[in-house]
């Protein structure tokens, strides 16, 4: 069973981080990535050719956290593998040792910088929780054996404020009885549209299936809002939202506010059992969000046996 | 292409632009073709649909899946319980089937046939 598995029954806060992409340097780069992150996070996604672009794979990354002594989430997304390699990597993952995976469709070839490449979505997201769920169980997709059966902690992902929103509680319950056990919630910087889509989901079942660890983003003012509302598919950012953190007096500082803000209206939802930290910053905001939001060090969480919910 | 697939062809293109996969699923779709989604997505629609209601891909273009949602709600003239399979886990495309009639395939319930792992039944 992964620590991340075994802490998301319990009933105490979780957090992940998603390490920034990695294109060199050994592990001394990887290390040098997870700093900020390292004292706070239960598990680190190794992401899969974030934004279309190609990086270190995620599987290769996701070695190196494990090397590192760090939990990892391994990232599959759709776009660049057939069905065949997903499997493939999925199953060399847990070759490593590596049981946490979470399953995206991924954004399309159009959104990167290699445009004119094949995109290959064999499989779309919730078909890849089933194939994993298949892997699991001790099977391929072929119904062909695969022993031993390799141990993993399946998850995925759910824009709360897509359209159609009315459909997007539904769509993860479906992810959640193919066999997805978390879902890292994309960034929603419409506080509303997450209050919604967790109400809805508290309706109709979904938290007796699955736990809910929304993003916060941690950006280091306004141009980057900016950039997710213009060019990240899915994500839109409200003008005044924007114009709120560019007309401050100390937009970064700002841009740190907006995450605590974030951050508690989320853990406050129905069905939250932690956040997915994504930070574009380089300086320590991982440390201070968790310490303003009175999260305790992974360490201190361990020792203290899960046991203590943050109030916010 | 065989004659009733060219039939096929002819009729559903024009509607739905039906790109010939062979294994139609268009009622359980809101009759929106998913294979019109430039993801081909069977269990869409993805996160990456714009605030306005656009495809992330085409940004002229309507989602495929928000206008299959919205027609699964809101047509009256569509079966009761092929609204409701807009919801259903679809398997992945069987590539071999592409070009051929789902009309035929499905008279046959070859358009059925899943591999032997896919096992998508309730796991919750």
């Amino acid at each position: 069973m992964s620590e991340l598995e075994r802490k998301l029954a319990g009933s105490g806060l979780v957090v992940t981080g998603e390490l920034p992409i990695v294109d060199g340097g050994g592990l001394d780069a990887v290390r040098a990535k997870l700093e900020q992150y390292a004292p706070w996070v239960d598990a680190v996604n190794a992401t899969d050719n974030t934004a279309a672009h190609a990086h270190a794979s995620n599987l290769a990354v996701a070695i190196a956290l494990k090397m590192l002594g760090v939990e990892p989430i391994m990232q599959v997304v759709c776009r660049d593998k057939n069905r065949l390699a997903i499997q493939a990597d999925i199953v060399g993952a847990a070759l490593h040792g590596i049981e946490n995976i979470s399953c995206l469709t991924g954004d399309d070839v159009t959104a990167g910088d290699e445009r004119e490449a094949r995109r290959v979505f064999d499989l779309d997201g919730p078909q890849v929780i089933v194939t994993a769920a298949a892997l699991a169980r001790g099977e391929y997709l072929s119904g062909r054996k695969l022993e031993p059966a390799p141990h993993l902690f399946i998850g995925a992902v759910e824009n709360p404020g897509a359209p159609p929103l009315a459909y997007r509680a539904q769509r993860a319950l479906k992810k959640a009885r193919a066999g997805a056990r978390f879902l890292q919630l994309q960034i929603c910087y419409q506080p509303e549209q997450l209050e919604a889509f967790c109400a809805e989901g508290a309706r109709i079942g979904l938290f007796q299936h699955t736990a809910l660890l929304p993003s916060i983003c941690l950006v280091a003012g306004a141009r980057p809002l900016e950039f997710m509302d213009a060019d990240v598919p899915g994500i839109s950012v409200p003008a005044a939202t924007i114009e709120r953190v560019k007309n401050a007096a100390d937009p970064r500082e700002e841009a740190f506010e907006l995450a605590v803000e974030q951050a508690r209206h989320a853990l406050a939802q129905p069905g939250v059992r932690g956040l997915h930290l994504i930070s574009f910053r380089k300086d320590d905001a991982v440390g201070r969000l968790c310490e303003r939001l009175g999260i305790p060090t992974t360490k201190e969480r361990d020792a203290s046996g899960h046991g203590s919910a943050v109030t916010v | 292409m065989k004659p009733l697939a060219l039939i096929e062809k002819a009729v559903k293109g024009p509607i739905w632009g039906c790109q010939m996969c062979g294994q139609c699923v268009l009622h359980s779709t809101g009759m929106t073709c998913p294979m019109n989604c430039p993801k081909t997505l069977r269990n869409g629609p993805c996160g990456g649909v714009r605030a306005n209601g656009n495809c992330e891909v085409k940004p002229e273009m309507r989602c495929v899946w928000l206008k299959g949602f919205e027609r699964a709600e809101g047509m009256p003239a569509l079966p009761k319980h092929w609204r409701e399979e807009y919801n259903d886990m679809r398997p992945p495309v069987d590539n071999r089937l592409k070009n051929t009639s789902s009309w035929a395939n499905f008279l046959s319930k070859r358009d059925r046939q899943t591999p032997a792992g896919w096992k998508p039944g309730d796991d919750g």
